[in-house]
């Protein structure tokens, strides 16, 4: 196992009346690709900014390869950050944004002139040093920033949103270079985003926060197929959220109805949220399936059809290859290791967390 | 935005004003600065400057306007970067403690320091109160440079905060992110970024400092005359139109000049920047 680089301990923040961050507890491993994921207002880009000095939590500490780093001011952290408007120096040309640590740090000319141009190798922005920053474009500049941050060798780079402002062609090739500067260089990166997909497709681990709270840490894959609470599982993906009732072990009551799953451990009669993922449901002739609805809406996206199914008064959406028509009689099927138990929020905060 | 047709009717008001109120004059003190008093060609007034007297004062003129705006210019940064470090607080309140001398009288809050910096002023009786020396302040090139600084560094502070808050935070986040301190954030990022605000600030008060009789007048005591009060002389007591228009004439081809040349610095500065 890699080694522990970050920890938060016990971190909590307001602003105001305002609770941002509480009971912050976060292990980053070093070199490792973690992602901040959240709606905006759960306090992901807070963490990142008391991880790069910019805020000081109220309480807890932020402890770096062992060392109390909670009071340090950002300029003698062994970190750095890639902002979200990327906040280039725009008085400076490309070598001077980049070589601006470096200097600051007291390296040698020859030195530097050899980082830069290593940097600039790395965003794939070869012989860029004389260009003027303003007249990049956006895939560019964040490059630039990226350099800009990787040429000072940090032990972790923080990302806040770098990618939100670039289009969608740009996003998804910025992606696959993340992940390779990531490997090549092996620096640990944080990366906040509010993008499930950039989240699963890029990290090897996931941290899901809603409301200033920590909701799941986990592998990509972890999150998706097995969401802790009702909020991870509408957060990522689509989700099919259910009330439903455990009668005993392997067993879950929906609509009136016993079904077989694969969850164990609940209490008997226990209140519990049902997940089932929406390409999780087939859907067979009438009554041939578990539950009998009609069809009320279909809507074709390329790859995929979604499909409404009213079903025992409940709203169902299925993501099927085959198309429907709106009014068919059809039947539903889930097979029970798709089916995903999660607690019942306890809290009013997860209550309203569920709402989002 | 505006069509030709209605651009050009809304300038016309403007441009009658321009014309008779700015064009019509300069060209009747330029008139009067190269013409001798029989309104043949001359240049011989506009030679005086370089006679006694006159190349004194303009001397003075300058070394006092050059102080009052650096000593400005080291003022009003400190106060700006504090405005604008704390936006959210209740900067209005401090802002508006600058504004306020502005919708006073110059002339009546000069007058003010007058009666403060005297010999029975306010500051000596105060020192006589304590047993000390009286001080010799007023008619000094000291309480002149006070007067300006007092006057003038609203338009230094004004130029300067603009050009202050329209550094994005984040830039300074992003120099301390990557190991500046706060003095070099200040030097390498600050500090250039608002070189444009200081220069506007610099023009606005180095300008009228240059150009002023009253703050000399009135804390100047009569005996340190700028070349501003030199002017007015020659139109007040002398009536000698001539020699108070060439004066005029080259103090505005000194400004223009001055002008000219910190755009040029300006400009060469920038483009070192992409060397």
């Amino acid at each position: 196992m890699k080694r522990e680089l970050i920890h938060l301990e016990n971190v909590a923040k307001s602003f105001g009346n305002l609770l941002v961050l509480d009971e912050i507890d976060l292990t980053i491993m070093e070199s490792e690709f973690i992602t901040l994921l959240g709606p905006s207002g759960c306090g992901k880009t807070t963490m990142l900014r008391i991880i790069g000095g910019f805020e000081m939590p109220d309480t807890g500490r932020v402890i770096f390869d062992g060392k109390d780093i909670t009071n340090l001011p950002p300029n003698r952290r062994p970190v750095n950050t890639v902002f979200q408007k990327y906040s280039l120096f725009s008085h400076m040309n490309v070598k001077e944004n980049i070589s601006f640590g470096p200097k600051i740090a007291g390296k040698s000319s020859d030195y530097i002139r050899d980082k830069v141009k290593y940097a600039l190798k790395l965003v794939n922005l070869e012989g860029y040093e004389k260009h003027d920053v303003t007249k990049l474009s956006g895939g560019q500049q964040q490059r630039i920033a990226i350099a800009r941050a990787i040429v000072n060798e940090p032990k972790v780079l923080l990302l806040d949103e770098p990618l939100s402002a670039l289009d969608l062609k740009l996003r998804r090739n910025m992606r696959r270079e993340l992940v390779r500067i990531n490997k090549e260089t092996g620096i640990t990166f944080i990366f906040v985003t509010h993008d499930q997909e950039e989240a699963l497709s890029m990290s090897d681990r996931v941290v899901v926060m809603n409301q200033g709270y920590i909701q799941q840490v986990g592998t990509p894959e972890n999150v998706y197929n097995e969401p802790e609470n009702a909020f991870v599982a509408d957060f990522i993906g689509d989700s099919n959220i259910i009330d439903g009732v455990m009668v005993r072990d392997k067993v879950v009551r929906i609509f009136g109805r016993e079904y077989p799953c694969v969850d164990e451990g609940f209490p008997e009669e226990c209140p519990v949220d049902v997940q089932i993922r929406p390409e999780d449901i087939k859907l067979a002739a009438s009554r041939e399936g578990a539950f009998n609805g009609v069809v009320t809406r279909v809507v074709f996206w390329g790859m995929s059809y979604d499909i409404n199914v009213e079903a025992d008064g409940f709203e169902w959406l299925i993501q099927s290859t085959t198309g429907r028509r709106v009014g068919e009689e059809v039947s539903l099927h889930v097979a029970p290791e798709n089916i995903q138990i999660m607690s019942k929020p306890q809290s009013e905060d997860e209550e309203v967390a569920q709402d989002v | 935005m505006f069509s030709r047709g209605i651009r050009n009717i809304l300038l016309t008001p403007f441009l009658i004003w321009a014309g008779l109120f700015i064009f019509i004059p300069l060209i009747f003190i330029v008139w009067y600065g190269v013409t001798d008093y029989d309104g043949s060609f001359s240049l011989k007034h506009m030679g005086l400057i370089f006679e006694h007297g006159f190349w004194d004062a303009f001397e003075l003129s300058i070394s006092l306007a050059i102080i009052s705006t650096l000593i400005c210019l080291l003022m009003a940064y400190p106060l700006c970067l504090i405005l604008t470090e704390r936006q959210r607080d209740n900067t209005t309140i401090i802002s508006l403690l600058f504004i306020l001398p502005l919708w006073m009288n110059s002339l009546l809050s000069t007058m003010a320091w007058q009666t403060i910096l005297e010999g029975n002023g306010i500051i000596n009786q105060l020192m006589r109160l304590l047993g000390m020396p009286a001080l010799q302040m007023i008619n000094t090139p000291g309480a002149i440079v006070l007067g300006m600084v007092y006057n003038y560094l609203p338009y230094m502070v004004l130029p300067l905060y603009i050009a202050l808050t329209k550094i994005d935070r984040r830039i300074l986040e992003a120099a301390r992110d990557l190991g500046a301190n706060y003095w070099q954030t200040f030097t390498k990022i600050i500090l250039p970024l608002s070189i444009p605000g200081a220069i506007s600030g610099i023009t606005m008060v180095f300008i009228p400092a240059l150009t002023t009789f009253v703050i000399s007048a009135l804390l100047g005591g009569g005996k340190l005359l700028l070349i501003g009060n030199i002017i007015e002389q020659e139109f007040t007591f002398q009536y000698d139109w001539h020699v108070g228009c060439a004066l005029s004439v080259i103090l505005m081809i000194f400004i223009v000049l001055n002008m000219l040349l910190t755009t040029y610095f300006e400009k060469s500065h920038e483009e070192e920047d992409f060397k």
